[in-house]
């Protein structure tokens, strides 16, 4: 079986990460419930005929993916998988209104055509003129993880060299109102530095599409080898760790090998308790780093933990804003990731230096 | 060439029947699920037809036995009577005895419950439990709970019209590739308002029955439906002795770079998926035995399609059919239900009628086969094509 | 007639999202499909709805408005003759 590398990585979210030649050099702290994407001038990177009917997400999502292969140094790809968990939310809101609005009259196709979930995986094939092998997975805060597990397969096994991967969510005004009377959002304006002890429940919804060029090529530039992925539907809180160590032993790793635990604690006061379970027992003499105080939470937001698990494996280092704790670490081989979100859809990622 | 994959259970819910016998008899006895919509208020009614699954909502979740506070979209319930019925087919009684996942599919998702409750959740907290089963994955998860799968590995697949196809294919895939000993596949979807009135928009639903590969075909009629197909490891099928229905021997999936919503005139997408699909299974074009095309009665689809069997089958290929007059177009589910559909035709050895044809194409020669017809069938090959460009192949076979 | 035109050029920039476009860059009998705006079946299904919505004119089949569409000139002509509002 061949091994698997990340070669590229792009993102774009409430941070101004688009710009990789930064990591998180100057961290925007946002106030409020709901924080938008930094977003780069798309004009230069999509013309404006094929821009004309995007909505942000779709932009995000074909920026990002041209800033990936643009790093890899490539043109094509044998293969491109997109995860989203909620879709191009803005155009499935604009088409429902309108069919509530009026009554079913006057409604146009684009809204609807853009609604389709797969519309960023269609439209980045069809700028690329790719015609291999195209998939969109949807399955709530695994819908990039299951982009990265089906690369990894096909990879191993030489039916693809190369494959863009990516996960993609945009914020919809109406459904943040939706989500704010359920509480997913919280009730409260909170300051990105106090989100993650906030102790309330719901937490800061965020948007972003965070894209990679994964490949069976090693190259100078290649970020980190992506060992294994592993991803749960349901997971009790007192079987985390236990699945974690575990998770590890099939790798033929210890805690004590795992140089930086990254976690997606987003300061839900009801479902962090999972992440507090590595973090206070098998993981507390780990260096642990968090990251959706700075971007919010949304499904696609986990791949945003591979950019900083890719960043801190090339470059050795971990920016301050990312620190959960203090340990003085200073080298970097293996990268545990874990995330779930509202106590469903857990996963497990490991990465490591190549 | 590689093994093929078992399949050893199938569920379904159609508008031909309720389960996997009744569809079959339909099917035999070319009996359509198209009529007038009764469950949803439209104001296109008069101007279209569909295929509705015969349960209300409330049957349904009788038949599930859930609480009235249940959040289940129409698409989970849907999803879960089919998975269990396939789940029961294969004699699981043990969920937990191998390491078993779950593949679904779908496009619409829980937008049944959001385009009715969508500014009532605003004003009153009644129906408030279903805004968060409306993401795609959501109506997974329930399936996944019907069927006792836990602590494992469940993903959504959605690629519009391609969707369940490419379950299937995942679902092959892990097993071969050894990350899981048992999969249970499919996908799932319930009509909606949303994807009425975004077909209509399209311009592409008809007026009528749809006619697939008839010269003066007028557009598709939506179908709702849902069906899985549980796969298990050459392992699991030795040891317990079970009985194979099929087995998934190629698939390939392939991008058609075209256009948004269109396939491309020559079907290059659809050749590309249909090679593939050959390659994998170490076939030649000899070796299909019938096409259950993908055929939705578009003028865009069966032209595109029909060029695209010309070019993998040459002027005369295997009998070929669209099920699609029978069910509707059941949107991502359509790849699990012409799945089952196909390993029916293999195990009965009879291909199923094109119902609806009166005239042929003038674009090219070749026909659909138009009255249901016993053959002996080794392989049976399905396609599914979806917006975004995206092209599937799916074959079944007796043989492993 | 000369309104008309001016109103649709205005709607389909709108309508159409051609935002780095103005009324000046669309002539009369500028071809609209294919030729220098390349405007596609989609536009022509948005197309469709604003002769609906605009004009009450009710077209069933997509094909119809190939000959319709083809120019700002045989759109008015065409609303002109068919409108019902």
């Amino acid at each position: 079986m061949k091994k698997v590398y990340i070669n590229s990585i792009s993102s774009i979210t409430a941070q101004k990460t688009f710009d990789n030649s930064e990591f998180l050099d100057e961290v925007i702290i946002h106030e409020d419930q709901v924080i938008f994407a930094v977003e780069p001038v798309y004009k230069d990177y999509i013309p404006p005929a094929a821009a004309r009917r995007m909505a942000k997400g779709i932009k995000m999502g074909v920026v990002a993916s041209k800033l990936a292969l643009q790093e890899a140094g490539l043109e094509q790809v044998d293969a491109i998988i997109t995860g989203t968990g909620m879709g191009c939310l803005r155009d499935s809101e604009k088409f429902l209104s309108g069919i509530i609005d009026n009554d079913e009259q006057f409604l146009t196709p684009t809204s609807f055509i853009q609604s389709t979930h797969n519309t960023v995986g269609g439209q980045i094939a069809l700028e690329l003129q790719c015609k291999g092998y195209n998939f969109t997975y949807v399955h709530g805060s695994n819908s990039f993880e299951s982009t990265l597990l089906d690369a990894k397969l096909q990879l191993e096994l030489d039916e693809a060299q190369n494959i863009l991967i990516g996960g993609v969510d945009e914020l919809g005004d109406y459904t943040t109102k939706l989500n704010k009377i359920i509480h997913h959002i919280k009730d409260e304006k909170t300051n990105s530095n106090n989100l993650l002890d906030s102790k309330t429940k719901g937490t800061v919804f965020g948007e972003g599409a965070n894209f990679f060029v994964v490949s069976n090529k090693k190259q100078d530039t290649s970020y980190a080898e992506v060992v294994s992925v592993e991803m749960y539907n349901t997971l009790s809180q007192n079987d985390v760790a236990k699945t974690a160590l575990n998770f590890l032993k099939e790798n033929n790793l210890t805690v004590e090998a795992i140089d930086a635990i990254i976690l997606g604690n987003n300061g839900d006061v009801e479902f962090d308790g999972y992440y507090n379970e590595l973090t206070s027992t098998a993981f507390s003499n780990t260096q642990q780093v968090c990251y959706k105080n700075l971007i919010g939470e949304f499904f696609t937001a986990s791949p945003f933990g591979l950019w900083i698990a890719s960043k801190i494996l090339k470059t050795q280092t971990i920016p301050e804003a990312l620190k959960r704790n203090h340990l003085g670490t200073a080298s970097f081989k293996n990268i545990l990731l874990y995330n779930q979100y509202r106590g469903e859809n857990h996963s497990f990622t490991l990465l490591k230096t190549c | 060439m590689s093994k093929g994959i078992a399949i050893t259970g199938m569920g379904i819910i159609s508008a031909i029947g309720n389960n996997v016998a009744e569809n079959f008899q339909s099917l035999m006895e070319g009996k359509k699920g198209i009529s007038k919509i009764s469950k949803i208020e439209t104001i296109h009614k008069d101007d279209i037809m569909v295929g509705e699954v015969a349960y209300t909502n409330s049957e349904l979740v009788d038949l599930l036995g859930l609480s009235t506070e249940n959040n289940y979209s129409r698409t989970g319930l849907l999803g879960a009577i089919a998975a269990k019925e396939a789940v029961a087919n294969a004699g699981i009684k043990d969920m937990k005895a191998y390491k078993t996942g779950l593949i679904s599919a779908t496009s619409v998702g829980g937008m049944d419950m959001t385009e009715k409750y969508f500014y009532d959740y605003l004003e009153n907290d009644t129906n408030r439990r279903y805004i968060e089963s409306h993401h795609a994955g959501d109506s997974t998860q329930k399936i996944a709970e019907q069927l006792g799968i836990d602590n494992s590995l469940i993903t959504t697949i959605s690629t519009a019209c391609s969707s369940a196809a490419n379950a299937i294919m995942l679902g092959a895939r892990l097993i071969k590739a050894g990350q899981l000993d048992r999969v249970i596949v499919g996908g799932a979807d319930c009509m909606s308002k949303f994807t009425i009135n975004g077909f209509k928009t399209l311009m592409i639903l008809s007026d009528t029955y749809n006619t697939p590969f008839d010269e003066n075909r007028k557009g598709l009629n939506l179908g709702e439906a849902a069906a899985f197909l549980v796969l298990e490891s050459e392992a699991i099928v030795k040891a317990e002795n079970k009985t194979v229905l099929g087995y998934v021997k190629g698939y390939g999936n392939a991008n058609d770079a075209f256009h948004q919503t269109a396939s491309s005139d020559h079907g290059d997408g659809a050749t590309l998926a249909m090679e593939k699909a050959l390659e994998v299974a170490g076939f030649t074009a000899k070796d299909i035995d019938y096409i259950n095309a993908h055929g939705t009665a578009t003028g865009n689809n069966d032209l595109s399609e029909g060029r695209a069997i010309i070019r993998v089958f040459g002027d005369s290929p295997p009998e070929f059919s669209s099920t699609k007059a029978y069910t509707g177009h059941t949107l991502a589910a359509a790849g699990a239900i012409e799945a089952i559909y196909s390993v029916l035709a293999l195990q009965n050895n009879v291909i199923f009628p094109n119902l609806n044809f009166k005239t042929q194409m003038k674009e090219f020669n070749i026909t659909p086969q138009l009255e249901a017809k016993e053959k002996r069938i080794q392989s049976v090959m399905s396609n599914s094509f979806g917006f975004g460009g995206n092209c599937s192949t799916v074959i079944f076979s007796k043989e492993q | 007639m000369e309104a008309l035109k001016q109103e649709l050029k205005e709607n389909i920039i709108e309508q159409l999202n051609l935002e780095d476009m103005s009324v000046e860059d669309i002539s009369d009998d500028e071809i609209l499909f294919g030729g220098g705006l390349a405007l596609d079946s989609i536009d022509a299904l948005e197309l469709i709805v604003m002769l609906d919505k605009n004009y009450g004119i009710k077209l069933t089949d997509p094909k119809e408005g190939r000959s319709i569409f083809e120019s700002i000139n045989t759109m008015a002509t065409y609303i002109q003759e068919h409108r019902s509002k």
